[in-house]
Formats: C-alpha cells, sequence, structure tokens
C-alpha cells in the first residue's frame, strides 16, 4: 500500500472492520480484543490536515534537519525496513553508535509513550528530541529554524499547514507528529482471522495464538490491536556495556531499573534485530530467551519465568507472530525536497 | 471524577498484605484506577486515613508516589493482592504504576 499523504487516510475504516461486522458472529470474544481501534487517538491541539501530513513529510526525508545536514529522520527510519535502520543499535552524528536500537515508527500513533524509556508523551513531544539530541542529530534548534526560514519551499509549505504560525519549534514538530501518525500498519493475516475468516491462518497459528495467551504468556505485555501495554519491564538481558537504566532514569523506582517500554508485533518480519539495545537478530532466539525466563535475574520484572516450551510450541509462536505482518506493507515515495 | 465516599473499613489482613484498618479500597482494572466500579481520577481522604491498593488485572503494578509531601513505592504485586498506604500529611499525592505509568490519579488529603 503506497502512502498518499491524505489526512482521510487515516479516517478510512479499515477493510478488515468491515469484514468483522460481516463476520462477527463468527470473531470469537477473545479475538475482539485485538480488533483494530477504527479511530487514532485524537492528537493534541495539532488536527491532522493533507497540509500538516505533507509538510511533516518533507521534513521526515530532509537530512537538512541535522547538524551535519546529512541525517533525516528517514535515515534511522527507513521506510524500506520496516521504518526502522536494521541494525542492533542506531548510529548517530560523526556515525557514532547509540546505545538503544531505533523502534519503528509505525504505529507509535497509538502510544501513550515515545522512545524506550517513556520519556515523551507524545509524538509532538517526541518528534525534535532527536534533532537536537548531540548524540543523534546534533541540530542547533534556533539554526534550523533559521535554515528553514531562508528556504522559500518551506516557508509556503509552512504557511499552507500552520498559517500565520510561521516556522518554529512548535510548527516543525506538530508537523512531524502529524506525518507519523499517519504510518499505521496495513491488514495483517492475523486481522482477517480476527475478522472471522478462518482461512486466513494456518493451524500451526492458530495454536501459536493460543500460546501466546496461554502457556507463553505473552499477554502479560503484549496486548490489544498494537501487541503492546505502554508498560515497561526489566526481561533479563544480558547488557552489552554498562547496564542502561532505561525506564529508572524517569521515574527512580526500583521496578523499572532496567526497565523498556513493551515494543509493538507488529511488522516483526521487517524489523530485525529485537529487543531494545539490538540483542536477538532472530524472533526464534527472542523466543528462546522468554522461553529461559530472561538471563539476568537482578531486577527482573516478576512476569518473566521460564515457559518450559517445547520445540514445537516455539515453532507454532513463530508461525503466529508471521501472521502479524501487513499484508501490503505501507511503502513510501521520496519527496523532491524545497529548495 | 472524584469520588469521597467513606467505605466501611476493611481489613488490610483480608489482602494479607497489613495489619491496618483500611479506609478506603482502589481497584486496579484494566489498567484504570477505579472505585466502585467506576475510574477515578482523584479520591479525597483524611489525614491519617489508610488507601488500599488492590490489583484486579491479571498481571502486576507497582503503585507510588514521589510526591513532595509524600513518598511512597508499595513495590509490585500480582492479580488479587492489595498493598495499603496511610496518608499522613495534608495536600495532594499524586499516584501513579510504575510498571503502566499511564495510571494516574491523586489523593486528595485534608
Amino acid at each position: 500500500m503506497k502512502a498518499n499523504f491524505s489526512a482521510a487516510r487515516c479516517l478510512v475504516i479499515p477493510a478488515v472492520w468491515i469484514l468483522l461486522q460481516t463476520f462477527s458472529t463468527a470473531a470469537s470474544a477473545d479475538r475482539l480484543d485485538y480488533v483494530r481501534p477504527q479511530i487514532l487517538p485524537p492528537p493534541p491541539n495539532n488536527a491532522i490536515t493533507a497540509e500538516r501530513v505533507e509538510l511533516g513529510k518533507v521534513l521526515f526525508f530532509d537530512p537538512r534537519l541535522s547538524g551535519s545536514n546529512w541525517i533525516s529522520c528517514a535515515t534511522c527510519h527507513n521506510p524500506g525496513i520496516g521504518w526502522a535502520d536494521g541494525l542492533p543499535t542506531g548510529i548517530g552524528n560523526g556515525m557514532e553508535s547509540l546505545a538503544r536500537s531505533t523502534p519503528t515508527v509505525l504505529n507509535t500513533a497509538y502510544n501513550k509513550f515515545q522512545f524506550w524509556d517513556g520519556r515523551a508523551r507524545t509524538l509532538e513531544e517526541q518528534a525534535l528530541a532527536p534533532i537536537v539530541n548531540a548524540g543523534e542529530m546534533h541540530q542547533d534548534i534556533g539554526m534550523l529554524v533559521e535554515e528553514l526560514a531562508a528556504i522559500a519551499g518551506y516557508v509556503g509549505l509552512f504557511e499552507g499547514a500552520y498559517p500565520a504560525e510561521g516556522i518554529n519549534e512548535s510548527t516543525i514538530s506538530r508537523a512531524i507528529a502529524a506525518y507519523e501518525r499517519t504510518l499505521i500498519t496495513t491488514d495483517a493475516p492475523f486481522d482477517l482471522w480476527v475478522a472471522g475468516d478462518e482461512a486466513a491462518i494456518d493451524d500451526a497459528a492458530k495454536r501459536g495464538f493460543e500460546l501466546f495467551e496461554g502457556k507463553a504468556r505473552c499477554t502479560a505485555c503484549h496486548q490489544g490491536f498494537n501487541f503492546q501495554d505502554d508498560g515497561f519491564h526489566n526481561i533479563g538481558l544480558i547488557s552489552k556495556g554498562p547496564p542502561d537504566p532505561g525506564r529508572y532514569l524517569v521515574r527512580p523506582i526500583a521496578a523499572v531499573m532496567g526497565a523498556f517500554k513493551t515494543p509493538t508485533l507488529r511488522e516483526l518480519a521487517r524489523t530485525a534485530p529485537y529487543m531494545h539495545d539490538g540483542s536477538y537478530a532472530t524472533l526464534r532466539a527472542v523466543l528462546e530467551h522468554y522461553n529461559r525466563g530472561g538471563d539476568v535475574l537482578e531486577g527482573l520484572s516478576p512476569e518473566m519465568r521460564p515457559l518450559y516450551l517445547t520445540a514445537d510450541e516455539i515453532d507454532d509462536l513463530l508461525a503466529f507472530l508471521d501472521t502479524l505482518n501487513s499484508i501490503d506493507p505501507l511503502t513510501e515515495t521520496i519527496p523532491i525536497l524545497p529548495q | 471524577m472524584s469520588f469521597n465516599c467513606k467505605y466501611s473499613p476493611i481489613f488490610g489482613l483480608v489482602f494479607g498484605m497489613s495489619a491496618f484498618a483500611q479506609d478506603y479500597v482502589v481497584d486496579q482494572i484494566d489498567k484504570s484506577f477505579v472505585v466502585d466500579g467506576a475510574p477515578v481520577e482523584s479520591i479525597r481522604v483524611k489525614q491519617g486515613e489508610s488507601v488500599s491498593f488492590r490489583n484486579g488485572d491479571p498481571f502486576f503494578h507497582n503503585i507510588f508516589s514521589l510526591s513532595d509531601i509524600q513518598i511512597f513505592d508499595l513495590g509490585s504485586y500480582p492479580n488479587g493482592e492489595a498493598r495499603s498506604v496511610t496518608f499522613d500529611e495534608p495536600g495532594t499525592v499524586e499516584v501513579e504504576c510504575a510498571i503502566h505509568p499511564d495510571m494516574y490519579m491523586t489523593v486528595e488529603v485534608e
């Protein structure tokens, strides 16, 4: 599915919802927990318009947003790699490796917290942080405003998106957030099955779903349509460097020392490697980690415990997770940047 | 929504966590703070009264406050368990879940 930047894109009732109405008697109650929300959570003071989405897209792909004029948002959030970067951890200014992996921006519209440690509540709050972060895009925001204001094409785009508001931190962050809010996963086989199409996923995936909700205890954290809980958990990963306090930096409470936000499970086939530090290259390795109950016991979430899954059960879980990949993934056309 | 309804005392030993009488019960259900079946954003208590936070979700919660007037951390506890805190100082105490921080309420201590 090609992105078309129309605000209407966010309002279209997905085909799967229509299917759900058709097959509602077939869809069991537990499956209803996974139905796609009909509307996105409302943005704060930033109604989605075509002009805002268009401006946000251009900004998202423009490397002039970085201090080096070489790194754009899309450098790390690459549409061709699941809107992430395919690396264990991100690479920022000066080709320096970052401490955490680049999360996909897909479905971040549904998140109540942004970043692995949840330090931003909204996409608007999040959007500027990587731009000004010295380790990431290393841009002085005052200089960025001046640079953009000197580009005639941007002046018109900002005026169209935010009339009479000008080019400033607020309009830059709101435009990027408006665009990101349109980056939503499309229907996956699992969604068709939720809607009542029994043939949409195979028997192994169905067994995997039962394990997901049962013996494997995945739903302790991976819940609902977006398979996350807006929660923070220490899952016992072995640190590759100095231990990362994670959420504890935001809320110094013992339970969240080394805890990170539960990520979505959608589009996993396109967003390897996995975990907040890119620890695992494959989903099988991820499941084996959970099957062991984690590796580091200090600070470990009480939700973590050995699962005693058999090899066949892990195969079934993998089959289920594979049904969460969009049938027709969201793609994007790189914009011509204003001059 | 604010509640100021005084509950019949419920003894903490029922929930296995405290020997102190509980003046109020706040449930955690569907990652929300709930009183008497309805989500709440704030409750009012009197100085010296206790609130029991009872986990009704099938996963752990961890209720805490880092408010200026009172800091507490009830730790992580599972479904069916309750832990209580006594509010000794007047003012507004912000209460959150560390694991699910969208869970937020205030306790107005009078």
